[in-house]
């Protein structure tokens, strides 16, 4: 297999390669939208082995200047793979789990996600990010004529926390695989639905992956376009812009011209306001720390419930940690990490669900946010 | 708190061998920060209660093999985005974390926390006396402010004098675009 870099002159060439691409069925790199195609933008398309040189025909007979991007997909799918071969079930599935996948990799196993359990998984539009990019979100639902309370899960806030969306890809696929095996499993969706948000800050993520390893904000720009970035997690309407903050663009956690002025925030944000009575619990993963933070980081007057929470928190991290010691401290970020107003675990308390908890995965900061992907599967196990 | 000095802390940690988990050792410190002066590294005195392991066979290979090279060493991003660490780039990680550590004492007030994120470029350059010496350019990670810092750091080690961390300077801006 070959990808290829095109960049098409006019608009003929650009329908001519969108001919090519849905009677071929070939694979687009990007754009991601085969009407994303455009005059002057570049174009990467990984074509299968035996179809190249019909490809290339075709190219040279419209005259499409392209090259080669890279000549052998293969031999770089080997290079990059990790040399313990695991369990039988990623091969089965085809998607490696124990890797970190880019954003269109994540797009494409949500789709065949939803298309293999059909029966338990719908894929639902949440909103726009800033770049335009469709945000979507899993729910898993067991049919049944109830109504069912609510388990919100979101991962990859902050751009530069690749085990988070490793994560959150990690454990719809522990439920799914496991649904009919595991009576747990099954008793907790009679009463739950799972509602799993694998990359809320796509285009940060995407800069993570491209450009900048250690980006953490979105990339809406300020200032002219001069600086770029808002820090979702200091973006909610709880205590906005009051501590832990920057009002300036150019720091890390700066917290955008007000509350919820980030697409991505408000796209979340109106979602749970609309379903909050429904919500029993909020979880938004991150990395790194090693804590489960419950309210609030803007104060450190404790929420009312604050006994349930810390208890329900305590419970979690014992059970994390009976898998491989990794001990997690549990606690409201005033008292064990730092104040930070905006954020949306404290939001979604403030709006009425009652658990609503930050999990701040592996490690301690030995490898910080370059934790290595042989430590997805650990990482993830413990934290299931 | 020590009235018009600063506040001292008492610790006591296990330390931990990164190339031997089950290996560790106890240690008291104290930790004074200087009040006002925010430019004055925290004191520290620490007292370790057993013996450190031997790394002289490794230190031994790694020595002869950087003396042997016949280009500099030269090498970007340990850990790569994916976390990885070429096992010969290994030793050199070592170092720079060791190092790092040296700017990160310097550079700690009770309101940091500073971690080294990732080394971001690393060459070598000969020396004719015995030491080996590194240039590295390091990002830390600070915990509070969620910055990443760039800083640039000469480092020369020898198996038998360690460590030492001869020029820094913290570079401008910081890794955002």
């Amino acid at each position: 297999d070959q990808v290829l870099h095109i960049v098409p002159a006019t608009s003929q060439q650009v329908q001519h390669l969108q001919l090519l691409h849905s009677t071929l069925l070939l694979d687009l790199w990007k754009p991601l939208m085969p009407e994303d195609i455009m005059a002057g933008e570049e174009l990467h398309i990984r074509v299968p082995a035996p179809l190249v040189q019909e490809v290339k025909d075709s190219l040279d007979q419209h005259m499409i200047s392209y090259r080669v991007l890279i000549p052998d997909v293969q031999k770089l799918v080997d290079q990059s793979m990790p040399r313990e071969r695991s369990s039988h079930k990623q091969v089965r599935e085809g998607y490696v789990y124990t890797q970190y996948h880019p954003m269109e990799e994540i797009y494409q196993w949500m789709t065949q996600i939803q298309n293999n359990y059909s029966e338990l998984v719908t894929q639902h539009f949440l909103g726009m990010t800033f770049e335009n990019r469709p945000m979507y979100y899993l729910q898993i639902s067991q049919p049944s004529n109830k109504a069912k309370k609510i388990i919100w899960m979101d991962c990859g806030i902050h751009a530069r926390e690749w085990i988070s969306p490793a994560f959150c890809q990690w454990f719809v696929k522990e439920i799914l695989q496991n649904y009919k095996s595991d009576p747990k499993i099954r008793r907790f969706l009679k009463n739950l639905d799972l509602y799993v948000l694998p990359v809320l800050n796509i285009d940060g993520y995407i800069y993570s992956w491209e450009t900048n390893r250690l980006w953490r904000k979105n990339r809406s720009p300020s200032k002219n376009g001069t600086c770029y970035g808002t820090d979702l997690n200091r973006n909610f309407n709880s205590s906005w812009g009051t501590v832990g903050v920057s009002f300036d663009c150019s720091s890390e956690v700066f917290c955008g011209s007000g509350p919820e002025s980030e697409p991505e925030t408000r796209a979340v944000a109106q979602f749970i306001r609309r379903k909050k009575s429904d919500i029993a619990c909020f979880l938004t993963i991150h990395s790194y720390g090693q804590l489960i933070l419950s309210p609030y980081g803007s104060t450190t007057k404790p929420p009312s419930n604050n006994e349930e929470l810390i208890q329900v928190g305590e419970k979690a991290a014992a059970a994390l940690a009976g898998k491989y010691g990794t001990s997690y401290k549990v606690g409201p970020p005033s008292l064990i990490l730092y104040n930070n107003s905006g954020s949306s675990r404290d939001w979604a308390h403030m709006v009425g669900i009652p658990l609503s908890y930050t999990f701040e995965l592996r490690d301690n900061g030995t490898y910080g946010f370059l934790l290595p992907a042989n430590q997805i599967q650990p990482t993830c196990e413990e934290t299931m | 708190d020590i009235k018009d000095v600063g506040h001292k802390y008492h610790l006591e940690l296990e330390l931990e061998d990164e190339l031997d988990k089950d290996s560790t050792v106890n240690c008291t410190a104290e930790v004074l920060y200087h009040l006002g002066n925010k430019n004055v590294a925290p004191d520290v005195q620490f007292t370790l209660e057993g013996e450190l392991k031997s790394t002289e066979e490794a230190d031994h290979v790694f020595y002869t093999r950087i003396r042997s090279l016949e280009k500099e060493l030269e090498a970007e991003n340990i850990p790569d985005s994916h976390g990885h660490v070429p096992p010969e780039l290994q030793p050199l990680h070592l170092l720079a974390w060791a190092a790092s550590g040296f700017l990160v004492w310097q550079n700690s007030t009770e309101n940091t926390q500073l971690q080294l994120a990732q080394v971001k470029r690393v060459k070598q350059v000969r020396r004719s006396d015995k030491y080996l010496q590194f240039d590295f350019q390091v990002l830390l990670h600070e915990m509070v402010s969620q910055e990443i810092i760039p800083w640039e750091m000469t480092v020369l080690w020898h198996p038998r004098d360690g460590v030492q961390v001869t020029r820094e300077s913290r570079q401008p801006g910081h890794s955002s675009g």
